[in-house]
């Protein structure tokens, strides 16, 4: 087995170690969110014909937590092994620096699934989700998690210090993942809130995942598609210059 | 390819803002050396080591391991060193033998490295911990896992960066012997350490650096050879004014049982037997009689005092 696998099966073991703070907490979370949420405004919100708000929220809750895990996975896991200084175990190997990346990334893409599919089987235990394209539902699921993946190795080689990493995770990630239409549809807001949505990437994995639900979309789904793709483009290849150069990981 | 090189070192600098840590370091080091490299602290070793191993990137100048450039053939480089870090690092989320497992794994190694971690782990008296979290361990057992980490992809040069600090006799020893045992199985050895004795009993051949430079690179023995070997020290009862001008200059301290006189001798046998026969000529009755060797210590330390 190639030294990349073996990076990729030591960053899997590592969360599945922890995996009740790394996939049963979040799964609980968003099912306390369904359960609230739904509860309060059930019958009082329709957002697309057809479809209970129960059921409109249970896409926009996976996708929450695949971006947050999917982020929290590399983010965590680097930025530990980088301050604790175990990381030259890594970096004194025949590993490249783009078999680095895509363990991390793949590494971020397992945990975002499996919490996603961990919450998609609870929440059909209470209510009926219909699946109108798994390949829409799967795509979106893996790009949101691969680009969030990358992004949390921008952030962890970034951050010198936690505080500085749980900054980026409670000033950036958490809000833009909040205010993406999670709750609700960006058509219900204020233009000018409707506006700046539409620069919150989140906002297109999110609306490109719902669609695979229902079928039903805020915008075109080749758009989010392109999006979220030129978005994976963009930050992959910045991730993989910044590795490349060995910024803050090789003096 | 028995006597090839195991590790170039051309020309090389770094600098870190003002501080010159590496200034045109240049040597090499054969296969089956056991090396060692001294010189005081922030002398530049770890920033050595660390740009062999790639986690430094030198501002110029070229390093390689067998043959293969640090840089441009680092996979290959980097497959044939192993090197003990200096800081105590590893990883809370591990046990000892996953350690192992996952950083041969990272160099490729499948399911035929696994008889060689269990010997690993008897050899480094760790078999009873394989299944302890490293978080759990001891200072010395952690040192000793690091040193296992170093050697789980056999490399042929293995690189220790003070592996014996903060080390109990005990396992001072018990290190030595293993250390030594690589290196007659053919391993390449470079050792940095403060504890001079450990250079003195396991090294061949020795660099001193400085701030950033070499100040000396040398056998042992010649470098022991160097500067003022011997002295020789003499008491006598004799009061200080009836001692012979010639002497005078000799005289160390005087106490009030005796008169102790030095005497500075170089390498030769005969030297010894001349200032005895100085000191009968001169009908100076003698009552104690001591020669010291300089030890690798004092070597080290003119050599880094000139250097200032
Ligand atoms: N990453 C770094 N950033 C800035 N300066 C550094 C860095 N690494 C080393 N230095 C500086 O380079 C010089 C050489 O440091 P180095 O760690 O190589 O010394 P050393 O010989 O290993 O010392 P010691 O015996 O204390 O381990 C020191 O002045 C040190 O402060
Ligand atoms: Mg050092």
């Amino acid at each position: 087995m190639a030294g990349v696998l073996w990076l990729f099966w030591k960053e899997l073991v590592r969360f599945s170690k922890v995996a009740f703070q790394t996939v049963m907490a979040p799964i609980i979370t968003s099912l306390l969110f369904l359960v609230v949420f739904s509860h309060v405004l059930e019958g009082r919100v329709t957002v697309y014909e057809g479809v209970s708000y129960t059921e409109f929220l249970v896409p926009g809750l996976i996708m929450m937590s695949v971006i947050q895990n999917g982020f929290a996975n590399s983010s965590s896991s680097l930025i530990q092994s980088k301050i604790t200084g175990n990381l030259v175990f890594v970096l004194i190997t025949p590993i490249s620096y783009f078999e680095f990346f895509v363990a991390y990334v793949a590494a971020s893409i397992v945990r975002g699934l499996m919490v996603g599919a961990g919450i998609l089987l609870v929440a059909l235990i209470l209510v009926d989700v219909p699946v109108h394209s798994l390949t829409v539902i799967v795509t979106f699921a893996l790009l949101a998690s691969a680009i969030l993946g990358a992004l949390g190795i921008i952030a962890a080689i970034w951050a010198d210090r936690y505080d500085q990493m749980a900054a980026f995770q409670n000033f950036i990630i958490m809000p833009l993942s909040f205010l993406s239409g999670v709750f609700y549809s960006i058509h219900s807001l204020p233009s000018f809130w409707q506006t700046l949505s539409q620069f919150n990437p989140f906002f297109y994995m999110i609306d490109g995942f719902r669609y695979g639900f229902f079928g039903v979309s805020d915008v075109p789904i080749t758009t989010s598609l392109s999006i979220c793709l030129i978005a994976l483009t963009l930050l992959s290849s910045l991730t993989l210059v910044i590795l490349k150069s060995g910024y803050k990981l090789r003096a | 390819m028995k006597n090839g090189l195991a590790v170039t070192i051309e020309n090389v600098h770094k600098r870190f803002g003002a501080v010159h840590a590496l200034n045109g370091i240049d040597f090499t080091i054969q296969q089956g050396e056991f090396f060692g490299l001294l010189g005081p602290n922030g002398a530049g070793k770890s920033t050595l080591i660390n740009a062999l191993a790639g986690l430094v990137v030198t501002d110029s100048g070229h390093l390689s391991v067998m043959g293969f450039d640090v840089r441009t053939q680092y996979r290959d480089a980097r497959s044939r060193l192993g090197v003990v870090p200096q800081e105590l690092v590893y990883d809370p989320f591990f046990e000892v033998r996953e350690t192992l497992r996952f950083q041969a794994g990272y160099f490729g190694l499948g399911r035929e490295v696994e008889p060689w971690i269990e010997e690993l782990l008897d050899e480094l008296d760790l078999a009873d911990k394989a299944e302890t979290n490293m978080r759990s361990l001891s200072g010395g057992m952690k040192r000793r896992v690091l040193i296992g980490q170093a050697l789980v992809h056999k490399p042929p040069v293995v690189v220790l960066d003070e592996p014996t600090a903060g080390v109990d006799v005990e396992l001072r020893r018990q290190l030595w012997s293993l250390i030594k045992r690589l290196h007659s199985d053919g391993h390449t050895i470079v050792l940095t350490t403060h504890y001079l004795e450990e250079a003195e009993e396991l090294c061949d051949r020795i660099a001193i650096l400085n701030r950033g430079e070499l100040v000396a690179l040398d056998t042992k023995e010649d470098l022991l050879a160097r500067g003022i070997s011997r002295t020789l020290h003499i008491h006598t009862r004799e009061p200080a004014r009836t001692l012979p001008p010639s002497l005078a200059d000799k005289v160390k301290c005087i106490t009030d049982d005796y008169i102790e006189l030095t005497f500075n001798l170089g390498r030769e046998e005969s030297s010894v037997m001349q200032v005895l026969d100085t000191i009968r000529d001169a009908g100076v009755n003698v009552i104690d009689i001591r020669v010291e060797e300089d030890d690798l210590e004092d070597v080290f330390v003119q050599l880094t005092r000139e250097a200032d």
